[in-house]
């Protein structure tokens, strides 16, 4: 694919190229065939100050031999790749090309390492050591960013370590999110609750479900409004993993506790996204990663 | 113009001079450029020839020795590139061990500076693997194509069995020892067991098969071939020697007050009579030189010091009977004032070369004391930049951060985190790690402090790393970022 507008640019390049090289050649036969005076001491045979003489000393031939390989050298490289502007070269190399090759033998080297996890069930793997440590790997490099190093989340971000699943825990749940990603989705229901203090009330309602500190009357005003919220959250606020709404009774705040993060949840609404990570690993490295997120919640004691 | 100016007046009229050294001659026209003439430098034995030798000996038994020496389970001195750790016998060397590289270097450059400065071009004449292995291609050259005026006779010869089978026992031996070279050097990189090994099988690596083709190229090539073109043309210490030599460095010198004027003479004529000096122009200097120079031209870029003129010469004044030392070692001082060789030596020992030795001398001890007082491991510590902090169970506050901990010994190491710098800090994940041996390991450890510890804002404070079996322990700056 070519960046030029014109194919001017392109015959310019290659034009001023090719002339230098030439030009090189020229220079290099002619100062061949330039001959020099030598007097029988080696001198040019002139004396400056009195005493001063300048010696003629011939370079070595082999100078020209070096030159002339780098000359045959420079156009059999620009034969065979790109350099006369817009020439491809007979080689037909691209650096798109060569990322695919050395992607394609990247994977192929790796996927002995991986072979045993293609099929291995997941909560072996994650009782695996070579598999644990790989995962970890994998963890710090891709996941850590937004999960945190040690996988405890932060806000906004889950935390991988608690066994609390918006989507599900079982190993399939797991891979199909590294996989395809989720997003999630907290539409604005404020309008469907009600006034501003419709929706206070419902906060209150939901810090009650916890067994948070609230404000009883405002919970117990709150509770019949709760029904727009059972449509996802289920009718005792329990949550549904199949369309990731959150169980709001386990105590657990990824966008924040409180009345007022309540109240900016049902005001404002929510979309919170897992990026894909499909494309990026291969099926194997997935499940190893399903494998470490899986043992992080299931093999350790729960931290709360 | 200031009249009183002391200004000499320097003629700038060109004079066109016909040619000093033999009156009457032409000039004649001569091209840019010359073919190379091959140098056949005659056989010579003597001291400094024994002495090259010697050293020829000493470097190639630790360069093609050392990669068979073992240390433990694997080779003493191995290069893994690709698990990026260099061993040196005991040392588990890093990239961030790269200090002691430079270190190296530095102390290359010192030591070039001293020896220049005391004796010129030892490095040249003596322990440049260009002069090693050109002596040894050129020993087995006589070997196989006999003296130098053998060699000179059967290069004009046309070829003939005689030739072929001389020229091609040369070439055979010749190849066989470039690539056990390209071989040796490779095995440095990959250890040489395995290499060996994989080379019986023909199971080698493409990389390895083309350093090894390519070192032993490069080696057939110099030695070989290019020669006296190296020192010539191609190396800089040639050029520069001119700044690192002052009249008290020993170099190879012609005695001309002694030598000259030159010429044959029988055995018994009386030099004084004769008006001859002790140089009888056999012109065995000449011949014996690598660099195809005449020592009595005095001293030349070309020259690399070796000394082959000095012990033929020496060889010579014995057979007719004069004392040696006409082309011997000495100063630009010494030999202008005729100063003995205890006065040169004096001399020699000045004060620039004291402070050389002093500079060289105070690196390598730092350089030493740096490595036998070196951490057996190094800590890094990596803030997790996502979130800026959180609020765990409980109520405190706490930031993440990653620790990456190289071990840099072959067994495995036990190690405590903790941390400081605010009342109430502490780490709340696992403390103690094990890191296996060679083994470069990321950590996530948490840090937590009590809610009103401290202000809204970046704190520093200090991580500890240390061993559970040895005093040793690392202590790495960081923050901690409290929110508002």
């Amino acid at each position: 694919m070519s960046d030029f507008t014109s194919s001017f640019w392109s015959f310019y390049v290659a034009g001023i190229t090719l002339c230098s090289i030439l030009a090189c050649l020229l220079l290099l036969w002619f100062s061949g065939k330039a001959r020099a005076l030598t007097a029988s001491d080696n001198t040019t045979g002139h004396v400056w100050d009195g005493d001063l003489r300048e010696m003629n000393n011939p370079l070595p031939r082999w100078w020209v031999g070096l030159f002339i390989i780098t000359v045959l050298f420079g156009l059999t490289y620009l034969y065979l790749y790109p350099g006369l502007g817009s020439y491809g070269g007979e080689a037909k190399w691209s650096s798109h090309d060569q990322f695919d090759r050395e992607v394609a033998k990247a994977n192929a080297d790796l996927a002995p390492l991986y072979a045993r996890f293609e099929t291995m069930p997941i909560p072996d793997i994650a009782k695996d050591e070579q598999a644990h440590a790989i995962g970890e790997r994998l963890f710090m490099n891709n996941c850590s960013q937004c999960h945190g190093s040690d996988a405890r989340g932060g806000n906004g971000f889950p935390n991988l370590t608690a066994n609390h699943w918006l989507h599900g825990g079982e190993p399939e749940n797991l891979i199909e999110t590294i996989t395809n990603g989720r997003i999630g989705q907290m539409p604005v229901m404020a309008p469907a609750v009600g006034s501003a203090d419709d929706v206070k009330n419902v906060a209150n309602y939901v810090l009650s479900l916890g067994g948070n500190p609230h404000d009883s009357l405002r919970a117990s005003l709150g509770k019949p409004k709760f029904a727009v919220c059972a449509g996802c959250h289920g009718p005792e606020g329990k949550g549904n993993p199949v369309v990731g709404a959150p169980n709001l009774t386990d105590n657990v705040w990824l966008h924040g506790y409180g009345e007022n993060a309540i109240i900016n949840m049902v005001t404002k609404g929510m979309v919170n996204q897992m990026p894909a990570q499909g494309k990026k690993f291969s099926p194997a490295q997935i499940r190893v990663l399903a494998g470490y997120v899986w043992g992080l919640s299931n093999l350790h004691a729960v931290v709360q | 113009m200031n009249p009183s100016s002391k200004l000499q007046s320097i003629p700038i009229a060109v004079v066109a001079d016909s040619g000093a050294a033999l009156p009457g001659a032409e000039a004649e026209l001569t091209s840019l450029y010359e073919a190379h003439k091959k140098i056949y430098p005659r056989s010579v034995s003597g001291l400094f020839s024994r002495w090259r030798w010697g050293l020829v000996a000493l470097t190639q038994l630790v360069f093609y020795g050392l990669p068979w020496l073992h240390w433990g389970q694997r080779q003493a001195v191995l290069f893994d590139l690709g698990e990026r750790r260099f061993y040196i016998f005991n040392l588990v060397l890093y990239p961030q061990d790269f200090i002691y590289l430079t270190g190296l270097l530095v102390l290359s450059a010192l030591s070039l500076f001293l020896f220049t400065a005391v004796a010129g071009r030892l490095w040249c004449g003596y322990a440049c693997p260009q002069t090693v292995y050109t002596e040894i291609f050129l020993w087995l050259e006589k070997k196989t194509e006999g003296d130098r005026s053998a060699r000179m006779r059967l290069d004009a010869a046309p070829w003939s069995a005689n030739k072929v089978l001389r020229k091609g026992a040369k070439q055979l031996l010749w190849i066989s020892l470039s690539l056990w070279t390209g071989f040796t050097f490779v095995g440095y990189f990959t250890p040489v067991q395995q290499l060996a090994h994989e080379v019986l099988v023909l199971n080698v690596g493409s990389w390895e098969v083309f350093w090894c083709i390519f070192y032993g190229f490069a080696t057939y090539g110099n030695a070989g071939y290019m020669r006296e073109q190296v020192c010539k043309h191609m190396c800089p210490y040639a050029r520069f020697q001119s700044a690192m030599f002052d009249a008290d460095t020993l170099i190879v010198s012609y005695d001309e007050a002694r030598g000259e004027p030159r010429g044959a003479r029988s055995r018994h004529t009386d030099l004084a009579q004769a008006g001859l000096g002790s140089c009888v122009d056999c012109s065995l200097c000449v011949q014996v030189c690598p660099t195809g120079i005449d020592i009595r031209n005095g001293l030349q870029y070309e020259c690399i010091g070796c000394g082959a003129c000095a012990d033929v010469c020496d060889s010579v004044m014995d057979k007719v009977g004069y004392a040696r030392g006409l082309v011997k070692y000495s100063t630009q001082n010494g030999v202008q004032q005729n100063w003995s060789r205890a006065q040169v030596l004096r001399h020699v020992l000045r004060p620039r070369v004291l402070v050389y030795a002093a500079i060289l001398g105070s690196v390598a001890l730092a350089m030493a004391i740096s490595l036998a007082m070196r951490s057996p491991f190094k800590v890094d510590v990596v803030r997790d930049r996502g979130a800026l902090a959180r609020i765990a169970p409980g109520g405190k506050l706490e930031n993440v951060y990653r620790l990456q901990i190289m071990n840099a010994t072959e067994v495995s190491q036990d190690l405590r985190i903790t941390v400081e710098g605010l009342p109430g800090l502490e780490v709340a994940s696992e403390p103690v790690v094990t890191v296996d041996a060679t083994q470069a390991r990321w950590v996530a450890v948490r840090v937590q402090l009590p809610y009103d510890a401290a202000t809204p804002g970046s704190h520093p404070i200090a991580f500890d790393v240390a061993s559970l079996e040895s005093a040793a322990h690392v202590a790495e700056k960081s923050v901690f970022i409290i929110p508002r």
